[in-house]
Parts: C-alpha cells; structure tokens; sequence
C-alpha cells in the first residue's frame, strides 16, 4: 500500500509538474498560433530563403560554439581530472561562475574586453561579429564540459593510457587512439547539452552579435514581441522545439550508453608540474578571467578613482527602482530558494523515476524534464501566461510563478548530476542492507539516500544559482514590483544613463557573481567523492 | 567432525530451481547444512554457485523448490527476515560510512541500543583482527582489510547461516591461504554455520567440513574432503577437485600408457600411482613442460598424443626423454558425465 | 505596386505641430460632464484594482497609496516585460485580461492594441489638463500618461570651433560627421523604431535615400539601448560622439554623474525628436470598472503626475505638473517634434522596418 502510494507520487508529481508547468503552456500557445495561421507559415517555411539563412546559421553557430567549447575544456579537464594541484576546488567552482551569470552582464564585459583589446574596430574587430557570438558561447558552457568530461576522466582507469605508454605510443597518439574514444561517452553527453544552450541562446546573439545576425530564437522574439505576428514566431517556436527534442533524444541516448561504463577506478592523481598548471590555468584565465576582472575593476571605479562606493550605493533606493539592490538580491535569494525547493523534489522523484522506474517511462521522463531547458523563453512565458489564467489554475498574478518557471530550467540539473549517481549506487550495497536486516525503506533511508543527498546538494546548488542568474523567462512573466529580482534591476539600472548607475550595476553583478561562486563552491566542499554530471 | 552425520540438519533446500534470463542456472538442487557445519560449494565461474546463494538468502526468487530452516519454509520469506548473513565477493561496503558503521549497520536495524552495538563491534572487529580500525573511511582500506571489515559486518548480527561468496577472490595467493586459515578457526571458534563458495580447491579443502561439487545447476558430488577426492565418481567432479591424469580409454581398454581397462571409458590415475621410473623398460614420454611446486617438481610428460603430470624431486629440461612407470593398481573408473 | 504604397503611408504621415500651452489644450475638449448629485455613484472602496505595466515603470512610495487612502481602493502592480512584451502579452491574454488597467502602451503600438480591441473607451475628465496633440485616440480607448522625446544626443566636448555641433537630421549624412552616428535596429529596439519614424517624418519618401547616405557615412547600428548608449557613445567609453537616446538623458547624466557635476556633458538636438506618448487604457473584460476608471483619472493626478520625471525619466502629460529642477534646468523640450499617426505606423512598421534592414543592415 505505502509502495503504491511512493511509486504514484514519484510518477505524479514530476508529471503533473512539467505537465502543468511546461507542457500545457507550450501545446496551448503553440495551438493558438498554429490554429491561427501559424500552419500555413510552417508550410512556407521550408521554401523561405530568409529562414533557411537563419537556420542554417543558427545550426552552425550553435555545432562550432560546441566544437570550440569541448577543444578548449578538455585540457582543463585533464588537469582538474588527473592531476593535483592546490586550489582544484577552487578552479572548478571558479569555472562554473560565468555559466551562471547574467547574459547581460558578460555581454557587457565581453565589449568592455573587445574594446580593452582594441577589438572592437578596425582589424581584428570582433564586436558585432559571429566570433564574439562564438568566443561568448565557450565562456558560458565552459564548465559544462569541464565537470562532465572531468568527473568521468577522474574516474577512468589509467591502465589502458599506461599500457599505450608502454607500447611506445606518444602522448598526443595516446591521448587521440586510448583516451578519446573512451571519453567520447561523457564529451558526447556533455556536447549535447552546449549545443543545446547554444541552439537557443538569446542574450548572447542579440547583445554580441549585433543587429545583423539573428537564430531561431531572436527570431522568435522579434516575430512575437516587436511585429506582432504570432503565426511567424509560433511556426518557428515550432521548428526550435522539434530540433530541441531532437537533440536531447539523441544526448540521452549517449548518456545511458555512458552510465553503463560508470565502474571505474580511484588512481592517485600526479602532481601538476608547473608549466602544465601554468599554460592551463592560463588558458582557463584568458577565457573566463578576463571579463571577470573588466567587471571587477568597473564595479570598484567610482567619483574618478577605486573605492567600495558602488558597493556601499547596493544598499539606498535609487528612484529608478521600487527597492534597494540588496532588497532586490534579497528577493532573488528567496526566489532561488523557492525554486530550488522544486526543482529538487521534482527533479529528485523524476530521478528515481528514470533511475528505476519501467524503461518507456524512464525514457519519457529523462526526455520530457530536459526540454525546458530548450525551450524558448517567449514560447513558455507566452504559454504560461495564456493557460495558467483560470482557476484553480490562476497563476499568472501569483508570486509562484517566477520561481516556478526557473524550477522548470533548474530540474534539469537537478536530474543530470543525481540520475548517474543513483545509477552508479551499486546494487549490492541494497542487497547488503537486505541481508543484515534492513527492509526496503530502511535501505533506501541509510544507503541510497545519504549517497544521493550529497548529489542532490550538487544538483541544488545548479538550480539555486541558475535561477539566480535567470532574466529571460522572468521578464516575460507579471511580478509586483517589489518582487522585482537582481537580474532585472541589474537590467533597468543599466537602462538609465550615468556613470554613478552604471557602477552600482558593475557592482551588484559582481555581488552576484560572487554569491553564485560562493553556493558552487560550499557544493564543491559537500560533493566528496560523488560523481554526475557539471 | 562429521557433525552432519547427527540430524541437526538445519538448513534444508530442496528441488530448488532459479531461472536467470530463460536459463535453468540452478536446476533440480538438494543441500543441507547441519547446525555449526561450513559447507564449501566447488566449482567453476558460472556453474550456478552464486545464484544459489543469492536464492537462499531470498536475493533471487526460485521458479521452483524450497528454502527451509529448522522445517520453517522460507521461500517466501524476505531477505531481511531471514537471519541469514552474506559476504559479498567485493565487499560491498557502504562508501558514506566508516568501518564501525559498517559493522554495525545490522545491529542498527535491528534497533539494539547505541552501548550494545559499540560492544558488539568492538567484539566483532577485534575477532577478524582490526581492532582500532573502526573510525576508517572505508576507502582507505586494502583489499585484505576490505574483505575482513566485511566478514565483521556480516557476522555482528550474529546470523543463524553465514554465506560468503568467493570472499577471497581479489586477493593474491599468500593472503588468501592466510585468510582461509583464520577464517577455519575463526568460524569453528564461534561454531558459525557457513556455506562457502570458491572455485579453488586448495580453499575447499583447507576450509570445509563437506564439499559440496556443483555442476549443471545440481550439486554432482558431496562429502569429506577425504571421500570426494578418493572418489570422485565423475571427470567433472575430478577436474574440479584439481585431479589432473584423467584418461580416455579406447574400446579395447587402451590408451598410450598401455592397457589401462576392460574396456571404452573415462579413467583418473590415482595420485602416486604414474611415477617417473630408473627402469629401461618404462614407458617412453617426453617432458613438454616443468613446473615448481615448492617441495618437488611437477613434470608435463606427453606419452604418444597423450599428455599427463609427473612428480619429479627435481627439474628436468623440457624436451628430455624420460621413462614412466605405472603402479599395480593404477586407475579409478570415471562416468564420463561432463556438466 | 508596393513602393506606392509606401508613398501614399509617406504622405499620409502627420507631422503635429507641438504647442506646449496649457491655454491651448485646454479649450477645445468636451468639457467633462458635471456629476449631479443624483448620479449613481457605485462603490468602490474596498476593492482592489490591478494595474498591468512594463519593467520600467516606478513611482516613488507613497503614491499609489495617496490613491487609496483617497478611494479605499488598493492598487495591486504587475510589471511585466518591456513596451513589446507587455502589448504582446495584452494581446495574447485579451479578454482574460492580466489586471484592470494597462499602463505603458505608447504610441508606436497604439495601434496594435487598438485593433486588438484591448481597451474599453474612457473618457477622463482629467483630460481637460492635457495637451490636445497628445490625445492621439479621438474615441478615447486610451489616455495619455507621460511624454518623452527620443532625440539625438551628443557629446558636447567632442565638437567646438573646428566641428559645429549637427544641426538636424541632414547634417548627420554630411561625410564631416562620418563614422560618429550609433543607432538602435528599429526591428527590435524602442528608440530605434522612434528614430526610424523622425526620419520618415522628416523626410517623406526620402527617408530611403537619407538611410543609405547615413550608412554611407558609417552609422553603427546596436541591438537596443543599452549597448548602443554604454557600448558605442562615448559616455560609457565608446568613441563615436553621437547617440539615439532620449531628450531626458542629460538630466540622468548630471543626476547619476559620477563624479558629481553641474552641467550634463551630452547635449540634445532638438530638431531630431520623435515624440512618444504613453498611454493608460482600461482594459476589455475588466469587472472592476469604476475602479480602474478612478484610477486611470488618479494616473492623471498632479500627484501621480509630478512623481513621473525622476522616476520613468519622461515628462508628465498633465501640463500644469510641475517638473523638478534637473529637467527645467537640463532638458529641451523639442518645439517642433516629430509625430506619426499610430494607424500609419502600423500599417507600415513591417514593410518600413524591412526596407530598411536592406538597406543599412544587408
């Protein structure tokens, strides 16, 4: 009876969530659209030439970003997932900082850095081009390889590497003929995940990549938001969903391949030596450090000169803002906790669910909870706003909503760092327990749970600091204005012209920042020896 | 010994059969075990073994047959309720929690209070010899340590039946014939019933009351070590005991050796009765392969297309000739029965 | 067939005139009609009434509950997107609508909303106080709020003796002032819609040709407001001097100066605005109609009204408001703004925003 009651609530919750959340909204705004018109502009589709363009750019755009992101991590995935060094936590929770960060606060520092590096004219101009869109993309999703692949190479037997080694192969041919076909699981599922940020990535296109250079998803936003025509820009919300499913079916797939080789072995990591740290660590530094520090040094200057006055501005209301800064990261806190409070309970029973539930289910699942991840911001804000409107379904006014919608982004992580460890529970430490004594329940309550709780606190800390950093499916969404969030101040200060604005918007970033490198790094400290994804 | 001969049966299993993936993997089983009597189960990787123990701990459901304890039928029964212990083949030590925890996890459902587990593992910990051990992370133990840490937690409940499969399995030769020692006089000092799987049969007989041979999911033979390895009745049982001069015979009685028998059959040699011989008239055979066994030498000796293993006192250069001499009553008819 | 469409919109574009004199305003709308005592009051104290609005919109506190501890009314406000996204979402909830009254519509989609029949006609009787030209809803489904200017803006230290400031809108195609101009893409930037329409207003069927020699001469084009203002103007260390921003940008460069300074260090060419009005309109399927009537008439209070300035950085519709001294001291007000017609804008926003993504972003 009690097992029935678990299994219905571990199937239900999770549905009725993303059911509810997610999948009603999307149906019934793309329904609307395709209803009216939007069918025959899906038709046209495929013969316009313009949006073949954008298609076709949007594709490219989205496979060299991921390209480019696996090159550049798997060196400091090596070095964080091989070697020793002091400060590797300390790296690792540095490089999730940006992936977590406003879209319009790195936009920003990736001018200011172009126009520091004289970039931003003449020659070597990269404003306004595909390869701010591209450099942008690999400082976001960074750390997405960089903790997929390394956690997997940290727990990959050496053996075969030393074995190569042996029969006379050199580094690199041991590295391209031994090592990266065994990695391909984990840099395949880790690939998968940037592409799909990069399909659908918004801020970054529109703020780096300039009026000239539109994807599916500014696409989207111009058809719905600035011509008013909903049949466009649901035809294309349409085509982005149909890729999106896509990609995660195909990401999935590779990823339950991986979790199959997930027995491996502890080795001792050697040491770093000191030009490997050096040129790593360097690399890691050219591509995270520099707008970080740009940000950094703009939010400390104010009246002239370096001094905590845009620090201490966080703390008055400037008349542009129904609150102070602090108020507005306060707010921001209590929205992350709330969705964080969701996005762990229904990604941890969708976990269980995909982990040990029957297979049709457990592939339903591990698909389903992923796409809002993939979904555009306009499509589910839209949605939300049309089918959420009648009771007992009246939620567009509540104050549940917002945290509600980054549950629905945060879920995904939740599942992605707690599926592979609750796969990788071996199942003899439950038949263990059976035979000591332990009935079910209490197996689940003494070993599965305090091995998933500390995954769990991983996969908390990745939904906490994404609704965080969330700005796009918020500002679709009504709020009151005292629940106006940091992201959105940060926003609306940078909207009004003035020095004494523009660094407390420096500042309250950098606050920001510092909060997301703070929850990652207290994660870091908990995750021990637990493995999964990030 | 010979504590089976006394009716304190008391584990009874009968007519078991487990279907593994449309595979019989145990097919038709009987075994008993008397009160305080370690039965070792023999035989090769996949014939069965583990999957019968898995059964009769209640890990795995029989298709057919059942599990009795003392006449209570058990088949039904869960796993936790059995009061049954199992020593895993790696372990299976809990990774969030150090050694005392371990040990003491059964004791810990079993809701005794926190002064009578402390004693209970201290007890537990000092009698498989890691005293002090307790607040280890279980990690940062070796594979001996490992394997003894989870003969503790195993025996701390104090199990009416212990089971341990290939407990030894990962560790290296020296260690495992150390170990099989203690764990005799461990398990005989505490008078822990045990059924013991290996598919070595140098453990089997240094550990067991009986052996039980098990092949083609049945057990083939049972008894002393003495009785099975004196008569081992199958080839199968003999291979798995570690005979090595199991002969065909051909329709006269023949084989290379000379006339061995009456007429077409398996036949083992008995050990010490094919010797290395001074005579000229022995028979003629080539040395293929040597090998050291401590106090003498084993020869592989090919006679025609037939090899066999020889004693030797000492080493003898490979492609030799040497001469082999047969003793008066050399051979043990076999059924040629193979699993 | 499709370029005399576009003359025939050209041409129908209007260019109002802006007397900005309340005498003016005043005198030729209905007088608002005298509430008799017998006239049925309904009650409204006690209710709540939702005000739907954008991201931008803010009064200081203390404001709204003037309004009800005056009606007994609360005011509830979901702010939700920007102008785009707040009509859009209007539109797409439409007769279930997200509160009882918008505000934040402006006159570049008026139209829009209009046609979407997203407002029930009101008629306040605060119109009296408010200039006629920015009544651009004769029916009286919406009720102008605030007004603001988006205008070139420059550096001023960047010209002098050897480089006049430009005059007007033709000066910035002079090859003198090549490569300083940065504008917002009208597809997908408020400003930048508006400045479109200035130079549609101003030069008819040439605004074609103005585009080319403005691309000619190197305009930069960003994606909205703040990169063009933060990442392209020299105020926030860019290197081109001429901007599209807001009439209402120097007095936030002296307010939010840092370090503090007397005069703003940008300057406003008033030849070049394009005026946009916001408006308030009550919204269809609303239940709480003389409620959101109270407040629509509250929104054109002196005390809503003189709140706007230093919080939304546009100017209050009411032309007896009165202004704080940064905007008397520091804005100019354009005399002659540019004005069209919200059905022209929309019948033409795409065919025009099209056109001109040929022509200066292809």
């Amino acid at each position: 009876m009690r097992g029935r009651l678990a299994r219905v609530l571990c199937v239900g919750v999770p549905a009725a969530f993303l059911g509810l959340f997610f999948i009603y909204p999307v149906v019934s705004i793309l329904g609307l659209g395709l209803s009216g018109g939007g069918l025959d502009h899906l038709i046209g589709l495929s013969g316009n030439a313009n949006f073949r363009g954008v298609a076709w750019f949007t594709l490219w755009q989205a496979v060299v970003s991921t390209v480019l992101t696996v090159v550049v991590a798997l060196p400091g995935a090596h070095l964080i997932a091989r070697r020793r060094f002091a400060g590797r936590r300390l790296v690792r929770a540095l490089a999730t900082v940006p992936f977590v960060l406003p879209t319009v606060v790195v936009g920003g520092a990736f001018l200011a850095v172009f126009d520091r590096l004289g970039m931003s004219d003449g020659a070597f101009r990269l404003t306004h081009t595909v390869w701010a869109i591209l450099i942008a993309h690999v400082f976001f999703n960074l750390a997405v390889v960089l903790r997929t692949v390394g956690s997997f190479w940290e727990g990959l037997d050496p053996g075969p590497e030393e074995q190569a080694k042996v029969l006379g192969a050199s580094p690199t041919r041991t590295f391209l003929l031994v090592t990266l076909p065994r990695l391909r699981p984990a840099v395949a599922a880790a690939a998968s995940i940037v592409f799909l940020f990069c399909l659908t990535s918004f801020g970054v296109v529109l703020l780096l990549g300039g009026p000239g250079i539109a994807t599916i998803e500014t696409e989207i936003w111009r058809h719905a938001v600035w011509r008013g025509d909903f049949e466009a820009a649901t035809a294309l919300a349409f085509v982005q969903l149909a890729a999106v499913l896509a990609v995660v079916a195909v990401g999935n797939g590779l990823q339950r391949r991986r979790a199959v080789g997930l027995r491996t072995v502890v080795a001792r990591a050697p040491a770093a030596g000191r030009w490997e740290l050096a040129a790593n660590l360097g690399l890691l530094g050219m591509v995270l450090g520099l707008p970080v520090a740009v940000l950094l040094e703009r939010s400390f200057l104010s009246g002239g000169g370096y001094s905590f006055d845009n620090y201490r501005a966080l703390a008055v209301r400037v008349d542009l803002l129904p609150l102070t800064a602090i108020d507005a990261l306060v707010n921001s806190f209590v929205f992350a906790l709330a969705a964080t409070a969701m996005a762990v309970t229904v990604g941890g029973l969708a976990s269980l669910v995909v982990v040990h539930g029957p297979r049709a289910l457990s592939r339903v699942f591990d698909l389903g909870l992923m796409l809002p991840l993939g979904a555009s911001a306009v499509t589910l804000g839209f949605g939300m706003l049309i089918a959420l409107d009648e009771p007992p379904l009246d939620l567009r006014s509540s104050r549940w909503l917002v945290p509600v919608a980054h549950a629905l982004i945060g879920v995904p992580f939740v599942m992605r760092v707690l599926v592979p460890t609750l796969r990788s529970i071996d199942l003899r430490l439950r038949e263990a327990a059976a035979v000591l004594g332990a009935p079910p329940a209490v197996a689940r309550r003494l070993i599965d749970l305090p091995i998933a709780a500390r995954a769990l606190v991983v996969g908390a800390g990745f939904a906490f600091a994404v609704s965080l950093g969330e700005f796009g499916a918020t500002s679709f969404l009504p709020r009151q204005p005292d629940r106006m969030t940091a992201p959105l101040a940060l926003f609306r200060l940078l909207g009004t012209p003035g020095q004494q604005l523009r660094g407390q918007a420096m500042a309250l970033a950098v606050v920001l920042m510092v909060l997301t490198g703070l929850s990652v790094l207290v994660i870091e400290m908990r995750r021990g020896s637990v493995g999964g994804d990030f | 010994m010979g504590l089976w001969e006394v009716t304190s049966e008391m584990l009874r299993v009968e007519g078991l059969e487990v279907v593994l993936g449309g595979v019989a993997v145990v097919d038709g089983l009987d075994l008993e075990v008397a009160e305080g009597e370690i039965v070792v189960l023999l035989g090769p990787s996949g014939c069965g073994k583990s999957t019968l123990l898995r059964t009769i701990v209640g890990l795995e459901r029989p298709s057919r047959g059942r599990v009795a304890w003392s006449g209570e039928d058990l088949t039904s029964v869960a796993p936790h309720e059995r009061d049954f212990g199992l020593v895993f083949q790696d372990h299976a030590l809990f990774p969030h929690m150090d050694v005392a925890s371990n040990v003491a996890f059964g004791l810990r459902v079993a809701g005794l209070p926190v002064e009578v587990r402390e004693a209970r593992v201290a007890e537990v910990l000092d009698l498989v010899g890691l005293s002090g051990f307790g607040e280890r992370p279980v990690d940062a133990l070796s594979g001996g340590e490992a394997q003894r840490v989870a003969l503790a937690r195993s025996l701390a409940p104090g199990p009416r039946l212990l089971m341990l499969d290939e407990p030894l399995g990962s560790l290296d030769r020296a260690l495992r014939d150390r170990l099989v020692a203690d764990l005799g006089v461990l398990l005989r000092g505490i008078g822990q019933a045990a059924i013991y799987v290996t598919h070595d049969h140098d453990e089997a007989f240094a550990l067991a009351d009986r052996i039980a041979v098990m092949g083609d999911g049945r057990i083939q033979l049972i008894g002393t070590a003495a009785e099975v390895w004196s008569d081992p009745v199958s080839a199968y049982v003999a291979q798995c005991l570690g005979h090595e001069n199991i002969v065909e015979l051909d329709r006269s009685g023949a084989c290379p050796l000379g006339r061995l028998g009456d007429g077409p059959g398996t036949v083992l040699i008995r050990p010490g009765q094919l010797l290395l011989s001074r005579c000229p008239d022995g028979i003629e055979a080539t040395v293929v392969g040597s090998s050291f066994r401590g106090d003498r030498f084993s020869l592989c000796v090919a006679v025609g297309n037939l090899e066999v293993r020889v004693p030797a006192a000492e080493a003898v250069p490979v492609g030799s000739g040497v001469r082999l001499s047969i003793g008066p009553d050399p051979v043990l008819p076999l059924t040629s029965i193979t699993p | 067939m499709r370029s005399m469409r576009r003359t025939i919109a050209t041409i129908a574009v209007l260019i109002v005139a802006f007397v900005a004199t309340a005498a003016c305003s005043g005198t030729d709308n209905t007088p608002a009609v005298p509430i008799s005592a017998t006239t049925a009051v309904p009650v409204i104290s006690g209710q709540t009434v939702t005000l739907v609005t954008h991201d931008s919109f803010w009064v200081s506190e203390g404001t709204l509950e003037a309004f009800t501890s005056a009606t007994g009314v609360e005011v509830e406000v979901q702010r939700l997107g920007d102008t785009g996204q707040l009509v859009a979402s209007a539109i797409l909830t439409s007769g279930d609508p997200l509160g009882d009254v918008l505000f934040g519509v402006d006159n570049t989609f008026l139209q829009r909303a209009l046609d979407a029949d997203l407002f029930v006609p009101y008629e306040s009787p605060a119109l009296a106080g408010v200039a006629a030209s920015l009544i651009l809803d004769p029916g009286h489904r919406v009720t102008p709020i605030d007004f603001g200017d988006v205008c070139v803006n420059y550096w001023i230290d960047s010209f002098g003796d050897d480089l006049p400031v430009p005059a007007g809108l033709a000066d910035l195609a002079d090859p003198a002032y090549a490569g300083m101009l940065v504008v917002q893409n009208p597809e997908t930037s408020s400003p930048g819609m508006a400045f479109l329409l200035a130079t549609i207003a101003e030069f008819g069927d040439g605004w074609e040709a103005y585009w080319s020699a403005l691309r000619r001469n190197d305009v930069a084009v960003t994606t909205g407001w703040e990169d063009a203002y933060y990442g392209e103007f020299i105020a926030g260390g860019g290197d081109r001097p001429i901007v599209v921003s807001y009439a209402s940008s120097p007095p936030a460069e002296v307010i939010y100066a840092d370090p503090p300074v007397d005069s703003p260090p940008t300057g406003v060419l008033t030849d070049t605005c394009f005026r946009q009005v916001e408006f308030a309109g009550i919204l269809t399927g609303t239940d709480n109609r003389a409620a959101a009537e109270a407040l629509v008439d509250f929104l054109l209070s002196p005390t809503f009204q003189e709140d706007i300035p230093l919080n939304m950085f546009v100017f209050p519709a009411l032309s007896a408001a009165a202004l704080p001294e940064e905007f008397i001291d520091f804005v100019e007000l354009a005399e002659d703004p540019h004005l069209v017609d919200p059905a022209v804008v929309e019948a033409n926003r795409n065919d025009w925003t099209e056109q001109w993504t040929n022509l200066v972003l292809r």
